[in-house]
């Protein structure tokens, strides 16, 4: 039955094992296990990134395709829900529309763009992703009449996701249901969903030809699979998912703007989460979503920290402070895509084998060296 | 299995394959838009504009594209050696602000002779170290290389911001660079922009008497085309591609300086920015080829400031707009270089 | 018997996970011409691009002129004095005839002598001298190709099926000018897939299949026995020629 809801995708490690089953723990429980509004706001941050996170890992990990343009498909969803919402107001029906529409272009966009560059060469791809993505948010930031502008969208949700909405009379665990923790369990669930789905896609045979074309692109052609379909329907899927992440990043954030959806960090952000958590495993992306998510939000408090620490002595100081954070993550990203190419999932997976095959030969007396 | 022989029977000389229409679709679209602009005088200031802004965008992405050719190395850090050169520009502006406010031609040709040079040292060191770091433990392998020289470019954007802050710099052109010059009745071009063109052929021309004309260009031309081949002629087309790649940050740090000049603001977001026109470019002509790099450099500055001038909403997108359609006609480029 | 030019021994080849060549010996004497026979997909090409280590050898060595080169980087290995002519021609097509020699020719200049010589062994060659090499067809970029091993004098040259696609007429100056190279005195190691021409060049033969060598020995000798022909190459007689 679990092995049914996971595709037979099993985390093949027990340190693996309970860091994703603490991870789900904690996410379900997040809205009773802690209070205040940073907490939550963490949580709800960690799902939406890792439903984004898996989503690319689709293209980068299992199709090896690298694309900037993921945020800007993020972006498309968050936009769409949020245009929706606030010129037709806070209905269920403005949001399905909504989400309905940004779907839809995500996957045609990305339809085009595999189809003009999925075509000739892979780095073509790569090169033309950051060339619309870059477009698309100069787009988003000029026509300020449709997006806000720079400024960004502020729009009310429905009813029942508003602070104010109290689902029960009591409060339960001590803590009062109101609309931000249905929403809560909204993001989470549909966050949950999506990466199952996930799952099941890349545990299919769909899957298993996007990872031979990944390998070796020139036998899957002459297998007879056509690449450019299987490419262009990973990278439509792959975009669907960031819309609709990025729909749930709109409900629960109620304002949308290119800094939250569509900035070139974010972007860094997703492929640094993915090379952390180890690409081609989509529990790497759960994983490095998570550790990323949290290290963002509580890290550069410390480094701050750090930094006035260190603020008499000039230079040390100015690399310490809090908006040094991303040179720090550059260095760990080349570092980790030189020294952790398959990042802490492959870690831990290649850490266990290599455990089980040891034990397997102590106790067969050492005879069989190549049994894995 | 010996009937392999025959066919393909000596045919007869063909004449040399210069492609011509690349060449013409520029001057095309600039002859098109003449009557949409409507006024001769504005069209010339535009023009000249694009002019410039394509002759700079050309010194940028010309080591790029080399690159890649060489050793199919494909340099998304390349942005940040403009935002270097940009940046090294300061060092010679703010002590030397005398000679910039010098009303003396000789000073101000100076300071910016200076500038070029610093910028070029710097940049070209810069290259030699991301090479060494960076990209040699990742050659052949595209996602790694991509990711890698993105996480490098992270890394020096930031190291800039250590060193010069974060917010805008606005640099002051030397005296007798400001302002336009009056080249006819109604019409005037900014001086800069005569000077960004007069370089800008400068470098071009140097480049191609470099590749046409001297051993080093010969073997570039030969290992971009086929870099075994030239291996297997005795050379080692490492060294090359180290001084190829040396030599292209720091024509990407020479293209900074200018564009620093040209927008007379500096941020370090700048390289990466432009990086994004330099694929563009590099798509359009074709990746590796040098002829495909300047004419695409010059379609997109002139697609760019004619519909900035027409239809500001569309400019945005035009040059997407622009490699789609190029795309459409040919997908590996004007010029595809033919690799083996 | 002096030391071969070329020695080759328990030579293995992969190409990503394929085990191409798999022990190949055989040595080239200097002086000689030796042709490698084999059919398609034997391993021929492999052995040579392996000799100029544009593929690494995994196992086995190869001595050239007395030195190791197993292990050697391309280049070091052709400025040992090793020309290689490949299957393809790899003519750089965007330079000029005379461009292409230009950079064969590693002194920096073309040698005068050298060049008349070429001319006479490749007269048609005078007229395409300064066209784009990508403008010419078949047999002009094999003479190319060819004569950019020529320009200098190199102690070992490989050849890889020259005569591939050309027509017969084409094919007679190919070998004539093979054997005006043969008289020169150089060595060379030919691989060859036209019986008739290899017979009238080579001196030594060896057969390759599957990535081995199953067959050494005086050309003169498999020239004259036609079973061991059939059972080595598969040739009925002469049939094709
Ligand atoms: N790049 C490669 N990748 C995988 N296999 C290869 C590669 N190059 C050659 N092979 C395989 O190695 C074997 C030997 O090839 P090779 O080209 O050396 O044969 P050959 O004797 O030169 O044949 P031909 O007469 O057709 O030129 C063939 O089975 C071929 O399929
Ligand atoms: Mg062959």
């Amino acid at each position: 039955m679990l092995a049914r809801i996971l595709s037979g995708d099993t985390p093949r490690s027990p340190i693996l094992t309970v860091a994703l089953l603490v991870i789900l723990f904690v996410l379900t429980l997040a809205p009773f296990l802690f209070s205040g509004a940073q907490p939550l706001n963490v949580a709800a941050k960690i799902c939406v990134f890792i439903l984004l996170v898996a989503s690319y890992d689709l293209l980068l990990g299992y199709t090896g395709i690298v694309s900037f343009a993921h945020t800007m498909f993020f972006g498309i969803g968050g936009y769409g829900a949020a245009i929706a919402l606030s010129r037709l107001g806070p209905s269920w029906s403005a949001l399905a529309l909504g989400i309905f529409i940004a779907i839809a272009v995500a996957g045609m966009v990305a339809l085009v763009i595999g189809l003009f560059s999925l075509r000739v060469r892979a780095i073509f791809f790569a090169m033309i992703t950051l060339a619309v993505a870059t477009a698309f948010l100069v787009l988003a930031s000029q026509l300020s009449g449709f997006t806000g502008g720079e400024d960004g969208l502020n729009y009310s949700v429905p009813e029942i996701l508003r602070p104010s909405f109290r689902l029960f009379e009591q409060p339960i665990f001590g803590t009062a249901v109101n609309g931000r923790i249905v929403t809560y369990y909204i993001v989470f669930f549909a966050a949950l969903f999506g990466f199952l789905l996930l799952l099941r896609v890349v545990n299919s045979p769909f899957g298993s030809v996007l990872q031979a074309i990944r390998e070796n692109e020139f036998r899957a052609e002459a297998l007879g699979y056509p690449v450019v379909v299987y490419r262009s329907i990973a990278s439509v899927v792959s975009t669907m998912m960031a819309a609709l992440a990025g729909v749930l990043l709109a409900l629960w954030l109620r304002y949308t703007g290119p800094d939250t959806t569509l900035s070139f960090s974010i972007m860094i952000d997703v492929l640094l989460m993915v090379v952390i958590g180890g690409m081609g495993t989509l529990y790497g992306a759960a994983i490095g979503a998570t550790l990323m998510i949290i290290a963002e939000n509580y890290l550069p408090a410390l480094m701050g920290k750090l930094g006035e620490a260190a603020a008499g002595i000039p230079l040390v100081s100015s690399f310490l402070s809090a908006d040094r954070w991303l040179l720090w993550l550059g260095i760990l990203f080349i570092l980790s895509v030189y020294f952790f190419p398959t990042g802490i999932v492959g870690k831990l997976r290649t850490l266990w084998q290599d455990r089980k095959s040891k034990a397997t030969q102590k106790r067969d007396g050492g005879t069989t060296g190549e049994a894995i | 299995m010996t009937d392999r022989t025959a066919e393909r029977e000596e045919t007869a000389l063909a004449s040399p394959p210069i492609d011509w229409i690349p060449i013409l679709i520029p001057v095309a679209v600039a002859l098109i838009a003449l009557p949409l602009i409507g006024s001769f005088s504005t069209w010339v200031t535009l023009t000249v504009a694009a002019l410039a802004m394509g002759m700079i965008i050309f010194i940028m992405a010309s080591g790029l594209t080399l690159v890649f050719g060489l050793m199919d190395v494909i340099n998304f850090g390349h942005g940040v050696f403009i935002s270097v050169g940009a940046y090294m520009s300061l060092l010679v502006l703010r002590p030397l602000t005398g000679w910039v406010e010098s009303p003396s031609l000789a000073l101000n040709i100076g300071v910016l002779v200076l500038c070029i040079l610093v910028a070029m040292a710097v940049s070209g060191m810069f290259g030699l170290v991301f090479e060494r770091l960076i990209i040699r433990p990742v050659y052949r392998q595209h996602l790694k290389q991509i990711l890698v020289t993105m996480g490098g470019l992270i890394i020096i954007e930031q190291l800039l911001h250590v060193f010069f802050g974060g917010s805008p710099i606005t640099i002051a052109l030397p005296q007798n660079f400001r302002g336009g010059l009056a080249i006819g009745p109604d019409m005037i071009v900014e001086r800069y922009r005569l000077i960004a063109v007069v370089i800008g052929v400068a470098v071009f021309l140097a480049m191609m008497l470099v590749l046409n004309r001297t051993r080093i260009g010969l073997l570039v031309r030969a290992g971009v085309e086929n870099p075994e081949m030239v291996e297997a002629l005795g050379y080692r087309i490492r060294r090359l591609f180290v001084g190829v790649f040396a030599a292209g940050s720091a024509l990407a740090g020479l293209g900074g300086v200018m564009w620093g000049f040209y927008q007379q603001t500096l941020t370090i977001g700048m390289g990466l920015q432009v990086l994004v026109l330099i694929f563009i470019v590099v798509i359009i002509g074709g990746l590796g080829s040098i002829g495909g790099c300047l004419i695409g450099s010059l379609l997109v500055a002139l697609v760019a400031n004619y519909t900035a001038f027409l239809e500001p909403k569309i400019a945005l997108i035009s040059n997407i707009a622009l490699m789609l359609v190029v795309l459409m006609w040919r997908p590996q480029g004007l010029y595809p270089v033919v690799k083996v | 018997m002096p030391d071969p030019l070329l020695t080759l021994e328990g030579v293995h080849t992969h190409i990503g996970r394929y085990h191409i060549l798999q022990g190949v010996d055989f040595e080239v004497p200097r002086g000689s011409f030796t042709v490698l026979l084999g059919r398609n997909g034997a391993g021929k090409t492999t052995t040579l691009r392996t000799i100029m280590g544009l593929w690494k050898a995994s196992q086995g060595n190869i001595r050239f002129a007395g030195q190791d080169m197993t292990a050697r980087p391309t280049p070091e290995i052709a400025a040992a004095g090793i020309a290689y002519i490949p299957e393809n021609m790899s003519v750089f097509s965007g330079l000029t005839v005379r461009e292409n020699l230009l950079l064969a020719a590693r002194a920096g200049k073309i040698d005068a002598t050298r060049l008349e010589w070429i001319f006479s062994l490749f007269p048609a060659m005078q007229r395409f001298f300064g066209s784009a090499a990508g403008t010419l067809s078949g047999g002009q970029k094999q003479m190319l190709a060819i004569a950019r091993a020529l320009i200098e004098p190199r102690d070992l040259i490989l050849v890889d099926e020259p005569t591939k696609g050309l027509a017969p007429a084409i094919v007679a100056n190919m070998i004539k000018a093979f054997r005006e190279v043969k008289n020169a005195g150089a060595t060379v190691l030919l691989v060859e897939q036209n019986f008739m021409a290899a017979k009238m060049l080579g001196d030594a033969v060896a057969v390759m299949d599957d990535g081995r060598i199953v067959h050494r020995g005086a050309m003169a000798e498999l020239a004259a026995d036609h079973a061991l022909q059939h059972r080595l190459l598969g040739l009925h007689m002469d049939a094709h020629q």
